[in-house]
């Protein structure tokens, strides 16, 4: 995260797209913007926040925080939103009756495309949405342009009163370059103008608005024509035309830097007579966009020839060294081996996000890996990690929320080959506040057999630490009302008995209740209580170490995950039975151990004590 | 004069994107057009980072391809030996030697390289490296390891070390005297510690 932007924007500004965006819309006289966290768009509000122009708020899922925007909108004021690809998934029940109603004051929604699926469940194209919903998309192609566009937003959605979408992807959102900003403007807040036939959108008020929608969106189609964003860059090597946005863009001048480039920055709706003229002034027309194929599917409609997806890879970015070889085979060329001999990949071993020294969650799946026959219905979050070693101890990741309604389904579906497994779903607070209650409501509603662990760490962990509304705390980490979340499982009809707070670090207890509730054949919740390692809450305490005399080999603090505990040596060793038992020998990285306790509790030989305490250090510090 | 290409590599934690920040504010207090990329997916779970930097008189794309990066620098061993294809043939690499063992490799699914600067060198690559830990523990904080790494940059780059050294220095120094100080020292260290096995040579 950066530091605060400045109050008033100096001329040279060094911003990822995340900061450009968050910049112009405060900008452009936004008065509200509402978001939940989500990589790659978390920044945007994050930084909107360190603004007191404006009404910030984390909200508890997507959905919420658009109907917020268009709250605000409907009473006059700039709006804006913020979400990742998925998000808007969530939100889109909202978005497809607000592009009937149409909007007052400016509505931007910024969404992130996580085009390589670095941190998502799923790649996909929000440029869908602006087809679907009929609305003006933007796709900026780097920070300059993120704030440009995000200015130009605000505009376009007041013209056609309607939402604009600013279509980002991974690429935009963290990378850096000079932006320079424009002049800021103030928007006041029209007021509120009560008009049922607008605003109530009940079957004989929408059916008028509908044909308005369509009205909307040829005008819109007009406009793109002139567009000062579709910018047609001109070349000399006219053997491929390229029809590129976002990103790609880039990598297309970078690549091919004589080739004649159209570039589409507002690519929805198209401006398809300008593509026209361009496609008969090259011998071929390359269509690159991440990530679906939807500009050449139109231009194909619209009858002009193209190539597309069927030379450039479906999946991921369209970086310069994917690009190349696609040209290539397209002009009929061998594909150009590189100047100089390059260095293969070398082999290393893979290095996947692991949990934290001490993280609250590894006493959650050490237990969960310690007990026989469950299915463990999985959520999105740091615990997602859970799927992976040593632990082994998740089944499913879907969506957020997703936990509650699987382990429902697994329930209801099961047959014979499942029937004497228990079912777990496995949560977080903020995952079961954006969307997972609904789902508790609904096992307690219909009699579900389903165990709930809630881990409660007072953070939206993986994007950050940011609050939600189990923290206590709004986005200024002021002091906000903090759900009860055992009052609040009772309230969705979970019986009171059937609900324990605890601590995760206490292996005992844990094991105890879980191994008790699971065999209840109705719903129940295990809270866990203690907070998340990176966020203030957490206090570290005294760090331990090993007794290398002692240490037996036997491995079972391995089994914890943490990553503090590290091998010194591997031995095979035989037992009088004749047994082959492969024995690890370990320490404990002292200055990363923060003094949970949970690889204590398993080591039999009490090989592990209390160091002398020490200053906690970062990582740098680690060695073999 | 053509682009610079600055692959800066390390795992979550270690301060590979702030490192790649400051050099990025040094090239641009020289007026170039400077782009940084990273990705970081889950990175703060001790995942990988790797962090391009690119300025030139104009930058188009963010990202430094395989084999065209003009220095590689190494916050930890096997991840410098993981990015080495990064490099342009007969490229620079900065590594530090500190490890981070991933618990993969502690419950042994797979091991460590025996030696990963060891392997760079047989590459063919030219590798410089230095304890950033040991040299910042040498000033009592091993906070300043990131200063190391910075300082052993300084002389490789198309630009005097001083614009780099500014740009830590204001970035770090700020806050208080003492720790502008050590900042100061920490970047010679580092600076000293690339300059022994081979002169200095700039990149440009």
């Amino acid at each position: 995260m950066g530091a605060a932007l400045p109050e008033t924007a100096p001329s040279r500004l060094f911003l990822s797209g995340n900061e450009a965006v968050a910049l112009a819309v405060r900008d452009a006289g936004c008065r509200v913007a509402a978001a939940y966290p989500g990589t790659p768009a978390t920044e945007i509000l994050e930084e909107l926040s360190r603004f007191p122009d404006l009404y910030t708020e984390w909200s508890v899922n997507e959905k919420v925080s658009l109907e917020v925007a268009l709250g605000a909108s409907m009473v006059g004021a700039r709006a804006f939103c913020a979400m990742k690809h998925v998000g808007l998934n969530v939100a889109a029940d909202a978005l497809m009756t607000m592009t009937v109603t149409g909007t007052e004051g400016g509505l931007v929604i910024a969404v992130a495309d996580d085009v390589g699926m670095s941190s998502s469940q799923n790649e996909q194209d929000s440029r869908f949405w602006a087809r679907f919903a009929h609305l003006p998309l933007f796709e900026p192609a780097d920070a300059q342009e993120s704030y440009d566009m995000a200015r130009e937003a605000f505009a376009v959605s007041e013209r056609f009163r309607c939402p604009a979408i600013v279509r980002m992807t991974t690429r935009i959102c963290h990378v850096k370059g000079r932006v320079v900003p424009a002049e800021r403007e103030a928007h006041e807040p029209a007021g509120f103008v009560k008009d049922p036939q607008r605003w109530v959108m009940v079957p004989g008020h929408a059916k008028p608005r509908v044909a308005l929608m369509y009205e909307r969106e040829e005008a819109l189609r007009a406009s793109a024509q002139q567009s000062p964003f579709n910018v047609l860059v001109e070349g000399g090597d006219r053997r491929i035309g390229f029809v590129t946005s976002g990103p790609a863009y880039m990598h297309v001048r970078e690549t091919f830097p004589d080739a004649p480039v159209f570039k589409l920055g507002q690519s929805y709706p198209l401006p398809l007579e300008r593509l026209r003229a361009f496609a008969a002034g090259v011998d071929q027309l390359l269509v690159v966009e991440e990530t679906e194929p939807l500009v050449e599917s139109e231009l194909r409609a619209a009858g002009i020839a193209c190539a597309g997806k069927d030379v450039l890879p479906r999946v991921g970015e369209l970086s310069p060294d994917r690009l190349r070889p696609a040209v290539a085979r397209l002009r009929g060329e061998e594909v150009p081996a590189s100047a100089q001999p390059r260095l293969v990949p070398q082999q290393v071993f893979p290095r996947p996000p692991t949990m934290c020294v001490a993280c609250p969650h590894l006493g959650i799946y050490y237990t969960l890996a310690q007990l026989r026959n469950l299915t463990i219905s999985g959520d999105i979050g740091c615990y997602t990690l859970g799927a992976g070693h040593p632990w082994n101890a998740l089944d499913t990741c879907i969506s957020m929320g997703a936990s509650m309604g699987v382990a429902l389904g697994m329930d209801k579906g099961r047959g014979p080959a499942d029937a004497k497994k228990a079912v777990i779903a496995v949560i977080g607070d903020s995952t079961f506040m954006h969307m997972g209650m609904q789902g508790l409501l609904d096992i307690t509603w219909n009699r579900g057999n389903v165990t709930v662990l809630l881990l409660d760490n007072r953070a939206v962990g993986m994007t950050g630490g940011q609050d939600n509304p189990g923290t206590g705390r709004d986005i200024h980490g002021e002091s906000a009302q903090r759900v009860d979340f055992a009052k609040l499982c009772e309230a969705l009809g979970v019986k009171k008995e059937r609900i324990h707070t605890l601590d995760p670090y206490e292996l005992p207890t844990l094991f105890k209740t879980l191994r008790d509730e699971i065999k209840v054949p109705e719903p129940s919740v295990i809270i866990t209580d203690r907070p998340c390692v990176l966020i203030d809450d957490y206090k570290p305490t005294q760090p331990y170490k090993v007794i290398a005399d002692k240490c037996t080999g036997c491995a079972n603090c391995i089994d914890v995950g943490c990553p503090a505990i590290h091998v010194t040596r591997r031995e095979t060793q035989v037992k009088p039975s004749g047994k082959e038992v492969e024995l690890a020998f370990v320490r404990i990285e002292t200055s990363a151990c923060t003094g949970c306790g949970l690889c204590v509790q398993p080591c039999a030989p009490e090989a592990i004590v209390h160091a002398l305490p020490e200053h906690p250090v970062k990582f740098l510090h680690a060695k073999i | 004069m053509t682009i610079t290409n600055i692959a800066v590599c390390g795992i979550g934690g270690q301060g590979v994107m702030t490192a790649t920040e400051i050099l990025a504010e040094a090239a641009l207090s020289l007026g170039f057009d400077v782009k940084k990329t990273e990705v970081a997916g889950m990175s703060q779970r001790g995942g990988v980072v790797t962090s391009h930097l690119r300025f030139g008189p104009q930058v188009l794309s963010p990202q430094i391809m395989p084999g065209e990066a003009d220095l590689l620098v190494g916050f930890e061993a096997a991840e410098a030996l993981r990015w080495a294809h990064m490099l342009k043939p007969g490229g620079v690499a900065l590594v530090n030697q500190g490890r981070f063992v991933p618990p993969v490799v502690t419950i042994g699914l797979y091991d460590y390289p025996e030696d990963p600067i060891a392997e760079m060198r047989r590459l063919g690559l030219a590798v410089f490296d230095f304890d950033a830990s040991a040299l910042a523990m040498q000033l009592g904080n091993i906070r300043l390891g990131n200063t190391v790494m910075l300082g052993a940059m300084s002389d490789r780059l198309p630009f005097p070390a001083d614009v780099l050294r500014k740009a830590v220095l204001d970035r770090f120094g700020t806050r208080k005297p003492e720790l502008l100080e050590l900042n100061r020292e920490a970047f010679e260290l580092g600076r000293a510690a690339v300059a022994q096995p081979a002169p200095a040579q700039a990149i440009a």
